[in-house]
């Protein structure tokens, strides 16, 4: 099969001449999706511009030292070399309260999906389902008062049992007799805040899951139980994951209740059910009123590490949902 | 074999386009008689009424299932034939306001008794649909022992029973190298007869098949045919199909449904061969010669 190769004509270019009014609803569309990407953008460089110097003296300390401490000289200006900013323990802290939520919140809101889409009488799932939603767009000032008033008092006694029982774990021991406004009770109260947005996530996949998959797992004498492990939960693992990661994303910005229910001290503490600990964005809030101009900035670069948090973890997400994703799709 | 039925395929094809020849077709199938191939097993629906919410879509079938036969359900579209299909395993009442009469009756009991565990009756009545639905999350070894994971049954040795019931649907040449590839990758035809493997491995007494060739290339669909001729001796199968040429090659006896706007009936039951050489009923004759539907 030795033939001359016939003359390979060059590539054409293939256009298409789209009409006005095409062209208009692209450019609204266009607009409206870039414009998020420019606010992200623009707040972002807001933050690098007025964190940047508190960055450049603290080093490496901004992210490993917990002491926060603004300086003023005796000519009564701000001290920059002086000062010590340090979030260390406002980092562990929102990372620390943040997996307690996605702990205690994402099995309870699974569960619930799972009810909500497979079991739940169509009354009973109507109701649910707006409650739900209702409960995502309520304030988190309100999961505050409510987690510092209700959940409090209940929380002590169970952080007491969780000691009894639980001391051999590190994380439950507790290096003094206080169990009030700990990360622990703070977790609980970030739970219920992302059960809402976790379990509407879950429901819409669970509800996705293909008719034709599901009958033959019944067909094949599957129960309901069998038909979800080989069938919905491979299918919505990702989407899952994804919602899972929302959840996390939100309980790390978390500010309002994380501050009304904790007891923010600038320590790192391990101990969740130590009364002590704090978040970023609670520390900002906390710092916020009081704040030279000159502390502001630093406050400006701990926003900024947040964001650079936030941002990590969700391309983690992204990373994970591509990983495990596709095989049950 | 592979290659010899290839080349008949040619044949087949033009069987399937000339519409005189479905008696020729009926009547050159070696028929089964009754009981000739009894396997002590069998499936029998008695007055059988179907609705869905208000909508009397299915009334007053009745109609044995003799072991070891093949009983093809034809009929226009809406006729009830699926929904009949669906209430003999039970699928029937997974659709909302699926409701049901009359008794289905295996090895002479009702599968619709009150106690009566759905997941064993399932078991023994099993199901082929339209479109194939392989689980995507599961290698081609996986789906085909998924039946047994799902019903959580216990077996000796999963490596024979792998083998054999690709063997028995005719995959076995195909995907005996890749058994550990996912499922998704083979062809449509491939993945269908993957999906009767799969209904095959928790050994069913009956299988119930909705239009299995429905989404299939003509190739496809005459591998599956041949599985179904093989098959036959060991299962007792129905068929749904609309390819009234595909009941002729495959079935000992055919059921005719029609609709005549109210809920479907079933008009005429009988050996293939009648029902395409002489239909008793106009309605039948009608249809099998094409004159509508």
């Amino acid at each position: 099969m030795t033939q001359m190769p016939a003359a390979v004509p060059e590539k054409r270019e293939i256009t298409t001449k789209p009409r006005l009014t095409d062209r208009i609803f692209r450019g609204v569309v266009t607009s409206g999706g870039l414009s998020s990407l420019v606010i992200l953008g623009l707040i972002l460089i807001f933050l690098l511009f007025n964190g940047y110097n508190t960055l450049k003296t603290q080093g490496l300390h901004f992210l490993t030292s917990s002491n926060w401490q603004a300086v003023v000289n005796d000519a009564g200006t701000f001290d920059p070399k002086a000062s010590h900013f340090g979030i260390a323990a406002m980092l562990i802290g929102t990372m620390v309260v943040a997996l307690i939520a996605v702990v205690v919140g994402v099995p309870i809101s699974v569960g619930a999906a799972i009810y909500l889409t497979f079991y739940a009488p169509d009354f009973i799932k109507k109701v649910m389902v707006s409650a739900i939603d209702l409960m995502a767009a309520f304030p988190s000032v309100l999961f505050g008062l409510w987690g510092f008033f209700v959940l409090e008092s209940s929380g002590e006694y169970w952080a007491k049992l969780l000691n009894k029982y639980f001391s051999w774990i590190p994380i439950f021991k507790l290096p003094a007799p206080y169990v009030t406004r700990s990360p622990f009770i703070a977790g609980l109260v970030l739970a219920v805040m992302i059960i809402p947005i976790v379990t509407s996530i879950s429901r819409e996949i669970f509800s996705q899951t293909p008719l034709d998959r599901m009958q033959a797992a019944y067909a094949l004498g599957g129960t309901r139980f069998a038909m979800l492990r080989a069938v919905a939960f491979p299918y919505a693992r990702s989407g899952i994951v994804g919602g899972v990661m929302l959840g996390l994303g939100r309980a790390m910005g978390e500010t309002v209740a994380v501050y009304t229910v904790l007891n923010i001290v600038y320590q790192v503490n391990w101990h969740i059910l130590f009364s002590a600990g704090g978040n970023v964005a609670s520390m900002i809030l906390l710092k916020f009123g009081e704040a030279s101009p000159d502390e502001i900035k630093a406050l400006m670069a701990a926003g900024l590490v947040l964001f650079i948090l936030t941002l990590i973890v969700n391309s983690l997400a992204n990373v994970i949902v591509s990983r495990t994703g596709k095989s049950g799709r | 074999m592979t290659t010899e039925s290839e080349e008949n395929q040619g044949d087949e094809m033009e069987a399937t386009t000339s519409k005189g020849s479905l008696s020729e077709i009926a009547a050159a199938r070696q028929q089964k008689q009754p009981g000739s191939n009894a396997l002590g097993v069998g499936l029998e629906a008695r007055g059988v009424h179907a609705w869905f919410g208000e909508k009397h879509a299915l009334a007053n079938v009745s109609l044995d299932f003799w072991p070891g036969t093949v009983t093809a359900l034809i009929g226009p579209s809406g006729c009830g034939k699926s929904t009949f299909l669906r209430t003999l395993n039970r699928m029937h009442e997974f659709i909302p306001t699926a409701a049901m009469a009359g008794e289905v009756l295996l090895n002479g009991e009702d599968i619709y008794a009150a106690g009566v565990d759905v997941t064993k009756i399932r078991l023994k009545v099993g199901m082929v649909f339209q479109k194939p639905n392989p689980f995507p999350s599961m290698t081609i070894a996986e789906n085909v022992l998924a039946g047994l994971k799902l019903a959580q049954l216990k077996i000796e040795n999963k490596d024979d029973l792998l083998e054999e019931c690709l063997e028995r649907a005719g995959l076995w040449a195909e995907v005996k190298d890749r058994l550990n590839t996912h499922g998704g990758a083979l062809s449509g035809g491939q993945q269908q007869r993957l999906c009767i493997a799969r209904a095959l491995a928790v050994r069913p007494q009956v299988l119930l098949m909705d239009e299995p060739c429905s989404a299939l290339d003509p190739g496809s669909t005459l591998r599956i045919e041949e599985t179904i001729s093989q098959l036959s001796s060991s299962v007792t199968i129905v068929i749904v199909t609309h390819n009234m040429q595909q009941a002729a090659r495959v079935s000992d006896y055919t059921a005719f449904f029609l609709s005549d706007g109210g809920p479907g009936q079933m008009i005429e039951v009988g050996s293939t061969n009648d029902i395409f050489s002489r239909p008793k009923d106009e309605r039948t004759e009608n249809y099998v010669t094409g004159r509508f539907g």
